[in-house]
């Protein structure tokens, strides 16, 4: 797989380390009542989803910069690479 | 039919022309007590024992495909039993035994084979651990020898002792480890579970799940409406597409983990044998190709087929082991879906929708499980009580913070 980086251009998918979904952005907030139940399913349930998904790809032999990479999980075509800072930034996050 | 060498005899003076199918094709009923999703090994094997262990023989197994065209088709037909952990040990333990005594059992050639395995140690730390990971083996009932270097030489000359960065130190052996004819398993357990009535449905997608006020009544399927008292999904590789039809999201990835195959070679190697430095595992087929395959490639994915920079990794691993298999000539290459769990261990468990059962999880240690898992399975099913060996591999055990992590890497299933 070639992974498109928003900044490097083309680069292998082995530069790169795996973690998720990229819904893993979201960490639930620490102080809500139901705070537990939140942690436990955001570190512990995934969609899991067949066909296209969004998901955390950091570029450990590279310029180590986190992206999200919108992928085929059916089909390995990626159709989509962000950086993760401006993904983050775009849910109103500060970094 | 029994089948048996007197029988052999009969058909080949016969002209061959009293064989029966080795299982009927029914029409699917209406109304089952038991519904299986998933005609693969683990899904055969809870109908077999079911029907046998339980005397529950109204029982359907659904598959979308062919039988046994998922994992029981695609893994490198290792069995073992050398974990660790408490909660999984004598679970491993059990399918073990059930591995020793399955061909009498269900009269059908699986051609088990108990040439051992051999997991190779590179360092003092690595010989201590498993030193222990022995001893809690042998706790449990399973058998462990560990060897130093010149026990490993007598086994496996070839392996290189003297590589500079891991030398082989010695290793953890267990003489009962061997290997299996995977798709004997799913063929003898469909056998034994048609013999007894199961009626299994091949070309029988499951696309709905009935449940109506916290309760599953039956299955959709392309093949009409079936009602059951319970619906047991054993799927893995799919379970979070099956079960998102309950609306439950759970603690599983799915990933790909390839497989190799060499052309046939002269007895080379004497078991299963491990890279105690890598991750790469290899075996010798009884056809002589060698069967080998090393870490999956460590991105979610549903295609039965992985990428080149995983084939490199395994190729270097097994390289770093044995020179020798530079010389050999790739045959075939695969891909087989795993579940991946959060925790590297997988589930046998109710499910909070009433009627609902859940098996999968499996990561890709699913082969060697078979016996035990469908034993356990259809002991949950038939008594609603988890089987004495299955009581930790539980749905809940996350939010309870009682994971099963062999590997000690935490929630993350790639690393598993």
């Amino acid at each position: 797989m070639i992974i498109h980086h928003p900044l490097l251009g083309p680069r292998d998918a082995a530069e790169f380390v795996y973690l998720g979904d990229a819904s893993l952005i979201n960490r639930p907030d620490a102080s809500a009542d139901d705070a537990a139940e939140q942690f436990y399913e955001y570190q512990y349930l995934r969609d899991n989803v067949a066909g296209e998904m969004r998901e955390l790809w950091y570029h450990e032999q590279g310029d180590r910069s986190w992206l999200v990479v919108t992928r085929n999980t059916l089909t390995h075509e990626i159709s989509k690479v962000e950086l993760a800072r401006d993904v983050a930034r775009a849910n109103g996050r500060d970094r | 039919m029994r089948y048996s060498a007197l029988q052999i005899l009969k058909q080949g003076l016969t002209g061959n022309k009293g064989w029966t199918p080795a299982w009927r094709e029914p029409e699917p009923r209406t109304e089952y007590d038991i519904i299986i999703i998933g005609g693969g090994g683990h899904g055969l094997a809870t109908a077999y024992y079911l029907a046998k262990e339980h005397g529950i023989t109204n029982v359907a197994v659904l598959e979308k495909g062919w039988l046994g065209s998922g994992n029981i088709g695609r893994n490198t037909t290792i069995i073992r039993s050398n974990y660790m952990l408490p909660g999984n040990e004598p679970f491993y333990e059990l399918s073990m035994k059930l591995w020793e005594g399955l061909e009498q059992d269900f009269n059908y050639n699986a051609m088990i084979s108990q040439r051992g395995i051999l997991n190779l140690c590179h360092s003092d730390p690595q010989r201590d651990a498993y030193a222990r990971r022995g001893n809690a083996m042998l706790m449990a009932g399973a058998d462990a020898v560990l060897l130093d270097a010149d026990g490993v030489r007598k086994l496996c000359p070839d392996m290189d002792f003297d590589n500079a960065r891991f030398p082989i130190k010695g290793g953890l052996w267990q003489k009962r480890g061997g290997t299996v004819r995977h798709d004997a398993v799913a063929w003898g357990y469909a056998r034994g579970a048609d013999e007894r009535g199961v009626d299994i449905i091949q070309n029988c997608e499951v696309t709905g799940l009935q449940i109506n006020n916290g309760v599953c009544t039956g299955v959709d399927t392309t093949r009409g409406k079936i009602s059951a008292k319970k619906v047991a999904v054993c799927v893995a590789g799919s379970s979070s597409r099956v079960m998102s039809m309950a609306g439950m999201r759970l603690p599983i990835e799915s990933h790909v983990l390839q497989a190799f195959v060499s052309e046939g070679l002269k007895p080379t190697i004497p078991g299963v044998v491990t890279f105690g430095a890598g991750h790469f595992y290899i075996s010798q087929s009884d056809k002589g190709g060698l069967v080998f395959g090393g870490d999956i490639d460590g991105y979610n994915t549903y295609a039965q087929r992985g990428n080149l920079p995983t084939v490199e990794d395994v190729c270097e691993g097994g390289m770093a082991l044995m020179p020798n298999l530079g010389r050999a000539r790739l045959l075939r290459m695969w891909g087989g879906v795993m579940d991946m769990s959060m925790d590297g261990t997988p589930f046998i468990d109710k499910t909070d929708i009433s009627g609902l059962f859940f098996n999968g999880g499996w990561c890709y240690g699913g082969f060697k499980a078979t016996p035990a898992s469908g034993w356990c399975y259809a002991h949950l099913l038939a008594t609603d009580q988890p089987h004495e060996t299955a009581t930790q591999l539980r749905l809940d055990r996350f939010k309870r913070g009682r994971m099963i992590d062999e590997k000690g890497v935490g929630a993350q299933p790639n690393l598993h």
